[in-house]
């Protein structure tokens, strides 16, 4: 368990993450692996935010584009993304992001609640925002990412 | 105790279901000893069981049917009224082991009735020794030995166990020896016994008759026998009172250890939970390995090959073998079907034998479990409805005993049941009617269709043919129940039925669930799985080959063996479309996988062909489960995932436009105009002008393109021989190019066996689109012009060029059967109005038409008028259709007038309104034969109208 106790305190370590510009915050709790997306399967009719299905060690992983799904522009051709590995009720996702960053442990005090004006694409699957050094580190939940099936079914 | 008592359950549920089948074939074949033994020692286990585990309910019943089996045994006159007592019984048991499952107690109840009945028919039985040793109590603590005791004078027959016997079961033989040897009630040891108990308490398994431990041998010399000899180690407190009943039932446990290896093959039960974890592995494995050797495959010399190869044989075998585990013989599923229907026979009053063919046809538990309450539906459709009674039977001529034949064999990878009946068989024009009169389909669409299709109707939803509600089946769910049930394991059905002779449903499934053969195609760069169970043959499409691909507009078509075939490109399916367009050369060749599903065939059509592979179906995530098209993913020998198509889905991506036209493409072109409202199918062509011309598709029966060598010339007229006879061409106008090389386009009109080309110069689209007249002709040949797909289109009368194929194409109908009746035609469009004016007046009628409701009911209203029915449109303005009907029917004088009624829909509410309002019958637009058809039902009884060829 990384929860612990300091200057009473809870602090939570994060896995940052590069999509787009944005600097994002997964809990580390939540990431299964990081691996390099290869041989990727688009699967028609799906929604776009789906990038396709893919083999990881005999596991069949849906991978979800983040950039799409918070609405930021398609990535250049040159550049490979990274996949973040989730589980999420019994089932695998890889999150589709451009660059995976260092492990940040902070306090659960530290992080502020979204601003108003958060755009609604992301402040539905944003926790809060933590102001880092000249940057800030707008903190992902996994399970409202993967909520649009919902919405699907709504529609 | 409830470990004992949930084993107790299991196992008396099996005792009894043995019990079921044994005893029909008993009443059948009542010298038959051995049945008759087998019977009795398994209800006497389940009465001993429910002793000792103190059911009192359930023992007093099982004491007397076994009361009244023992007089048979000994020679009593078996009657059908007592094996049907004992039936009954038996259901009674079951009711309360349901119970007994449900709550872990015995219900309140009095089975008195019952127990009077059995008593009273043992009475009546001759009674020898037997009886008086079998009259003990229900509260006897040891009922057992004494009954055993009192049939101990008979030598010992021969036991017949069905299956095999299980390690640590005792055969029936030993069993009997052990009862006969018992010791009497009062010699029992408690502390043995409590030993005992203990012993099956412990393990949780074993089951307390001693007659099918699942402990194995060994652990039963090891463990059981020591314990009797032995002092217990630790008695069960809580049950001293349980442990004094079953001390001589101990006996027979020990016998059977002390006997030695009673069994033959060795079995021990496993959690299902295990097997299914044991197979998700090994399919997995079998994807390692189907990678290991994509790999190998790319390395010629590879030090890993031969290793590899024992691995992938190593793993096939293990694949098998796990496989297998789940395999159970279809005569599982059949158990209950004998007592069914005898049941069934003695309520119906018919004599039935079951057949059953193939039992031993092994599948997947899985899918065993869910076939199994279709097929025992389905043989209960066929006693009740396939077979007629006895009476009837011997007037068709056929044997009194009516057969219901049960098959199962192993086709593939797949596994096919046939369930057929040699009774009445499906009648289609009693169907028909039901079909109009439910409003599935109108009569005119019913004529179109082959006597196949029709019969299918009874899978459709709410469809069923019970002419009367009986309590055996026609409640109204039936066969499309079925239907939907062996749908979901991604099976298909169909049916075979010939009136008088009989009707045979073939089911066909797949073996198992988990692995599936599947054909692997490439579309658009991508790879897809298409389950193999569909696909009924490959083509490939060349351009100028026997099967190429043909086009009406952007409706692809193959011609294959003189059908047309639809096809469904893969691309438009999936949406893939958007790659390179498919240059004009693609566009006619492709492979095309014929695919069936359930009486549907169609072709899809792809890119590319691989192979077969044995697939691992996964399922999908759930973020795709609303994609229809897929069933499931898979992952390859090369690591990569692909999506596994889903034949069901396909159908229904199509059934909205193809579907319907499919059907009916091979025999008459009917394309669903009439599902639409306001629109209509035209099929816009060119014909000597570049002005485009258009005619409903409804009244053209196909689009060919005829070779131009293969026109003739006689008697002053084109002629080409088309499907085995003469069909005279008419060209459209003087100024259709006449074509000199390659095939002449033309439209193909069929009616009553005769057919006529008429010759054109090219066909431009299919379109739908609102049909109106603005501007009407004076020109010969043409209704006047409409504005279609927003360009000006003359409308081509149809009716003006068919008499100039066959002079009397109207008239030959017979006219001096209607000469003189008079028709009131109400419609609203002129167009309509033109093109029946000609058909009605050269079949004879004499007719006044009116342009509404209002104006019609004027003519009608007027003193003197006399009219014999009356043909009117429904959407009309200032009064409708409806209105009409009903103000012709409220009106005293006019009540009786028959009102036929034109339409464009065919939905049923629409239909069952029409009906309420008073019209007589409904027929679509455009359909002329219909609608004269109809005419002539007026007159006539109704008439089973033959199909035209």
């Amino acid at each position: 368990m990384s929860e612990e106790s300091v200057n009473d305190t809870q602090t939570r370590e994060y896995i940052t993450v590069r999509i787009g510009p944005q600097l994002f915050g997964l809990q580390i709790l939540d990431v299964h692996d990081v691996f390099n997306p290869e041989n990727m399967t688009p699967v028609p009719m799906s929604r776009p935010e789906l990038a396709g299905v893919l083999n990881l060690r005999g596991r069949i992983v849906t991978a979800i584009d983040m950039r799409r799904r918070l609405g930021l522009g398609d990535r250049d051709d040159d550049t490979s993304p990274m996949a973040v590995g989730i589980d999420h009720s019994g089932e695998s996702y890889g999150l589709l992001i451009d660059e995976v960053g260092e492990v940040l442990s902070l306090a659960d005090n530290s992080i502020e609640a979204n601003p108003a004006n958060l755009d609604p694409r992301w402040a539905e699957v944003s926790l809060g925002v933590q102001r880092l050094d000249g940057r800030l580190l707008v903190i992902l939940d996994v399970s409202k990412i993967l909520r649009f099936a919902g919405e699907a079914l709504a529609a | 105790m409830d470990d004992l008592l949930s084993e107790f359950l299991t196992e008396t549920h099996e005792s009894l279901d043995v019990v079921d089948v044994q005893l029909v074939q008993f009443e059948a074949d009542p010298n038959d000893a051995s049945i008759l033994d087998n019977v009795f020692r398994l209800v006497h286990t389940i009465k001993g069981t429910c002793g000792f585990l103190g059911l009192p309910r359930l023992e007093a019943l099982a004491h007397s049917g076994e009361t009244l089996m023992g007089k048979y045994r000994d020679g009593a006159p078996v009657t059908k009224s007592g094996v049907s007592l004992i039936l009954k019984s038996i259901d009674r048991i079951k009711d309360i082991l349901g119970d007994l499952a449900a709550t872990g107690t015995e219900p309140e109840g009095s089975d008195e009735d019952l127990i009077s009945a059995l008593d009273e028919i043992s009475a009546q039985a001759d009674t020898g020794g037997a009886a008086a040793a079998e009259d003990v109590t229900a509260d006897d603590a040891a009922p057992q030995p004494e009954a055993a005791g009192g049939g101990d004078e008979e030598p010992l027959p021969l036991q017949i166990v069905e299956r095999e016997l299980k390690p640590g079961e005792v055969s029936l033989d030993d069993l009997e020896r052990a009862f006969q040897e018992a010791d009497g009630p009062g010699e029992f040891e408690v502390p043995d016994a409590a030993a005992w108990v203990n012993e099956i308490s412990n393990e949780g398994e074993g089951s307390p008759d001693g007659a099918d431990t699942d402990a194995d041998v060994a652990a039963k010399d090891d463990a059981v026998s020591p314990a009797a000899e032995a002092p217990p180690p630790a008695s069960e407190p809580a049950k001293p009172e349980k442990a004094a009943k079953p001390a001589p039932q101990k006996k027979p446990a020990e016998e059977g250890a002390r006997n030695e290896p009673v069994a033959t093959t060795q079995s021990i039960r496993v959690n299902v939970d295990t097997l299914e974890h044991l197979i998700t592995m090994v399919s997995e494995l079998v994807l390692t390995r189907n990678q290991l050797l994509e790999i190998a495959r790319r390395h010629e010399e590879s030090e890993f090959k031969v290793p590899l190869q024992r691995l992938s044989n190593v793993t096939a075998e293990l694949q098998e073998g796990v496989m297998k585990t789940r395999m159970q013989p279809i005569g599982n599923a059949w158990q209950k079907l004998p007592r069914i229907v005898r049941d069934l026979a003695n309520e119906l009053g018919k004599d039935i034998e079951l057949e059953m063919i193939g039992a031993e046809t092994e599948l997947d538990r899985q899918v065993l479990e869910l076939i199994k309450d279709p097929l025992t539906h389905m043989v209960r459709n066929s006693a009740d409805h396939g077979l007629e009674d006895s009476a009837g039977r011997e007037a068709a001529g056929k044997s009194k005993k009516g057969i219901i034949r049960l098959s199962a064999y192993h086709e593939g990878g797949h596994i096919n049941i046939e369930i057929a009946d040699d009774g009445r068989g499906i009648n289609a024009e009693k169907l028909k009617s039901k079909i109009v009169e439910k409003g599935l389909a109108s009569e005119v669409e019913l004529d179109k269709m082959t006597e196949a299709q029709i019969q299918r109707f009874i899978f459709h939803p709410g469809f069923s043919m019970a002419a009367k509600v009986t309590n055996v089946s026609g409640r109204g769910v039936g066969m499309d129940v079925v239907k939907t049930n062996i749908d979901l394991i991604g099976g298909s059905i169909d049916l075979k039925s010939v009136l008088g002779e009989g009707t045979t449903f073939v089911i066909k499934i797949p073996l198992t669930l988990a692995i599936v053969s599947a054909l692997i195609v490439e579309c658009a760069g991508q790879r897809f799985a298409i389950p193999q169970l569909a696909v009924v043959e490959l083509v490939r499409a060349q351009a100028n080959s026997e099967h190429r691909i043909e086009r009406i507009k952007d409706t692809p078509v193959l011609r294959l063996r003189n059908k047309l075939l639809p096809l469904v490109g893969m691309r438009a399916i999936l949406g893939l479309a958007d790659g390179a367009e498919p240059s004009e050369e693609d566009a006619e060749t492709g492979f095309i996988v014929v695919t069936r599903v359930g009486g549907q065939t169609f072709g899809i059509v792809v890119d590319g062909v691989f192979h077969t592979e044995e697939i691992v179906v996964k399922p999908m995530s759930s973020l795709l489960r609303d994609i229809t098209v897929f069933s499931g993913n898979t992952i390859l020998g090369d690591g990569s995932v692909i999506m596994i198509i889903d034949p069901n889905g396909i159908t229904r991506a199509i059934s909205a436009d193809i579907a319907t036209e499919v059907e009916e493409h091979d025999g008459k072109a009917d394309v669903d105009a009439r599902d639409r409202e306001d629109t209509t199918a035209l099929l816009v062509f060119r014909a000597g002008s570049e002005d485009p011309k258009a005619v409903p598709l409804s009244l053209v029966t196909r689009l060919e393109e005829i070779d131009i060598t293969k026109i003739e010339r006689a008697d002053g007229r084109d002629l080409v021989q088309y499907r085995g006879q003469l069909m005279p061409l008419v060209f459209l106008n003087d100024e259709v190019e006449r074509r000199e090389a390659g095939g002449q386009p033309m439209l193909v009109f069929s009616d009553m066996g005769r057919s006529m080309g008429l010759a054109i110069d090219e066909i431009v689209d299919i379109v739908e689109d609102r049909l109106a007249i603005e501007v009407s002709s004076a020109k010969p040949g043409i209704v006047g012009t409409s504005v279609i797909k927003e360009r000006a289109t003359e409308v081509v009368d149809v009716a003006h060029y068919l008499p100039m194929a066959f002079p009397d194409w109207f008239t030959r109908k017979d006219p001096g059967l209607h000469k003189g009746n008079r028709i009131l035609l109400v419609d609203d469009s002129p167009f309509f109005r033109e093109m029946l004016e000609p058909v009605l007046r050269s079949a004879g009628y004499d007719l006044v038409i009116c342009d509404n409701g209002r104006t019609a009911l004027n003519e009608l209203e007027r003193e003197g008028a006399a009219f014999d029915a009356v043909i009117s449109d429904i959407e009309m303005p200032e009064m409708d259709g409806f209105r009409l009907a009903e103000s012709i029917n409220a009106h005293p004088r006019l009540r009786d007038l028959p009102i036929v009624a034109l339409s464009s829909h065919t939905d049923r509410e629409y239909i069952e309104r029409g009906r309420r309002a008073g019209f007589y019958d409904f027929v679509a637009k455009f359909d002329r034969q219909g609608l004269l058809a109809a005419l002539d039902d007026l007159k006539d009884e109704p008439v089973i109208r033959e199909q035209a060829a």
